[in-house]
């Protein structure tokens, strides 16, 4: 029978998700980056789309980035009448990916495409996230 | 030079049922009657079915769903689902397994009581991890940042979006089954609700009930049939991404690759489209499509639709049943570009009818614009 060959993430050692949601609840903000080709991967998998690099080395982000896209969830205001609208946007980073966040400090309908802005982590939906700025 | 398989098979067969609202019936009862139909207006039986393609957003096997309840035991199903686009993903592949003889009659079916089970979009789709904490309210958050950036590259305004739905509306007008009918203006639009910006609850396609199908079955045979025969021309899918968040540009569409690579299948370019069935769930997407598939240049499609040029009696017919916007959408749509078409170019559709209508367009989207699939239809005709 011939030896399988297994692939560097295989094993027991967590996937790439569970280390970046690590690093996020250590506060930091961490991006994969392959070694051979220098692009930087964001969500965080196990090879490089459409390239298939499996060098991947965990950098810290930047942190810096601006508004791809924006919009806003209207909803119903809340009990002491204050807005529940809240903004969604995507996010392009400066290191190249894009991910889905959204811009705090600012009334919802002010983020603009375009505007700069700098990640922190913070508590979305009861776990820690990336969530920016204005810059 | 066109694809082979251009002429090879054709649709013989429609069925609607429960369109607008169907209360107290379920989602496999609406597909079973709208199959039934379908092989009604074929000429044929339940019996002679052999293949079945079909997906819904209830069933996670929908073709063994679908197999069990009309009793069919066919030699060749396909359930692939790629959201709302599944349907002319189907066309293209039971013209494969009609022209590879792995199958006879083939059925394309879908049903929904998406309406009244609830009256809201709903969903079979896992939540998207890397989406879900921001809570986002898909679909139309997707299209609303798809929206944003089209303004801001083009200039689109939402006036040219309300155009949409007006135009949509018209057509509606004149379509008695069509369930959103009365007068609406561009400043009804731009007045409604704003649900997601810059989209408002006009912008967005209804919630209704409904079932659709139809039966493909090889030219020759079709031509022995009740009716004109649509063939299928020609037909590709695309797909760039999953969530909106890996769309690798949210203003170009895939359907700028499969519009292309469906003509050249098909040997025929937008000039030769009398009718445009485009899936409308949201007025942005009628705008995009019309650009990336070639009907305008990239970035005009706000412009393009401006002053009724896609209403009745302007320069493109494009969805004349009313589309998702104002004649039907139960939670996945693309069958019933298909069942307007062939009205179309059966010459059936009263007062809708357009004058000439040899070759139809069907482009269904999925997903959060996520997967494209166009189709050509054309008559006798168009062969």
């Amino acid at each position: 029978m011939s030896e399988q060959k297994s692939g560097p993430a295989a094993g027991t050692a967590p996937g790439p998700e569970a280390v970046f949601r690590a690093h996020l609840a250590e506060g930091k903000f961490m991006l994969q980056r392959s070694a051979s080709a220098g692009v930087h991967v964001f969500y965080p998998r196990v090879a490089v789309p459409s390239t298939g690099e499996t060098d991947l080395e965990w950098v810290e982000a930047s942190g810096l980035g601006t508004v791809y896209a924006t919009t806003v969830t209207r909803q119903r205001p809340n009990p002491d009448g204050s807005s529940a609208d809240y903004n969604i946007a995507i996010i392009a980073l400066d290191e190249g990916p894009r991910m889905m966040s959204r811009v705090e400090g600012i009334a919802p309908d002010k983020v603009t495409i375009g505007m700069r802005v700098k990640a922190r982590v913070a508590t979305v939906d009861g776990a820690p996230n990336v969530v920016f700025d204005p810059a | 030079m066109a694809h082979s398989l251009r002429g090879k098979a054709a649709i013989v067969g429609i069925g609607t049922a429960g369109t607008g609202e169907a209360p107290g019936r379920s989602a496999i009862e609406l597909l079973a009657e709208a199959s039934i139909a379908a092989v009604a207006d074929a000429g044929l039986t339940v019996a002679e079915v052999d293949g079945i393609f079909t997906a819904t957003s209830v069933h996670a096997f929908p073709t063994l769903s679908v197999g069990e309840y009309l009793g069919i035991k066919p030699k060749y199903f396909d359930g692939t689902n790629v959201g709302g686009s599944s349907f002319e993903a189907h066309l293209l592949h039971a013209s494969l397994a009609l022209d590879a003889g792995l199958c006879d009659v083939a059925l394309i079916c879908y049903g929904s009581n998406q309406r009244t089970a609830g009256g809201k979009l709903v969903s079979m789709s896992e939540p998207q991890v890397w989406e879900a904490p921001f809570k986002p309210r898909h679909p139309i958050t997707a299209y609303a940042l798809a929206a944003s950036r089209h303004m801001h590259e083009f200039g689109t305004t939402r006036e040219m979006l309300a155009e949409v739905a007006v135009a949509a509306r018209a057509w509606a007008n004149l379509n008695p089954n069509a369930f959103a009918r009365g007068p609406l203006s561009r400043e009804d639009v731009l007045k409604s609700r704003m649900v997601s910006d810059p989209l408002s609850v006009l912008d967005c396609c209804l919630v209704t009930d409904g079932g659709a199908a139809c039966i493909m079955t090889r030219a020759d045979r079709a031509r022995h049939l009740k009716h004109k025969p649509a063939y299928f021309l020609g037909g590709a899918g695309a797909q760039w991404h999953r969530t909106i968040s890996s769309m690798p540009d949210l203003a170009i569409t895939a359907a700028s690759e499969s519009g292309p690579r469906a003509f050249a299948h098909a040997g025929l370019s937008p000039s030769d489209v009398h009718l445009a069935m485009l899936y409308d769930a949201f007025t942005i997407n009628t705008i995009l499509f019309l650009e990336d598939l070639g009907f305008c240049p990239k970035g005009e499609g706000g412009r393009f639709v401006m002053d009724g040029a896609i209403a009745p009696g302007g320069r493109l017919a494009v969805n004349t049943n009313g589309g998702g916007l104002s004649c039907v959408h139960p939670g996945m749509y693309g069958m019933f570009l298909i069942v307007e078409a062939v009205q179309q170019l059966r010459g059936r559709a009263g007062e809708r009818q357009l004058e000439r209508c040899d070759v139809a367009l069907v482009h269904g989207n999925g997903g959060t614009l996520s997967s494209q699939v166009t189709a050509l239809l054309g008559n006798e005709a168009a062969l």
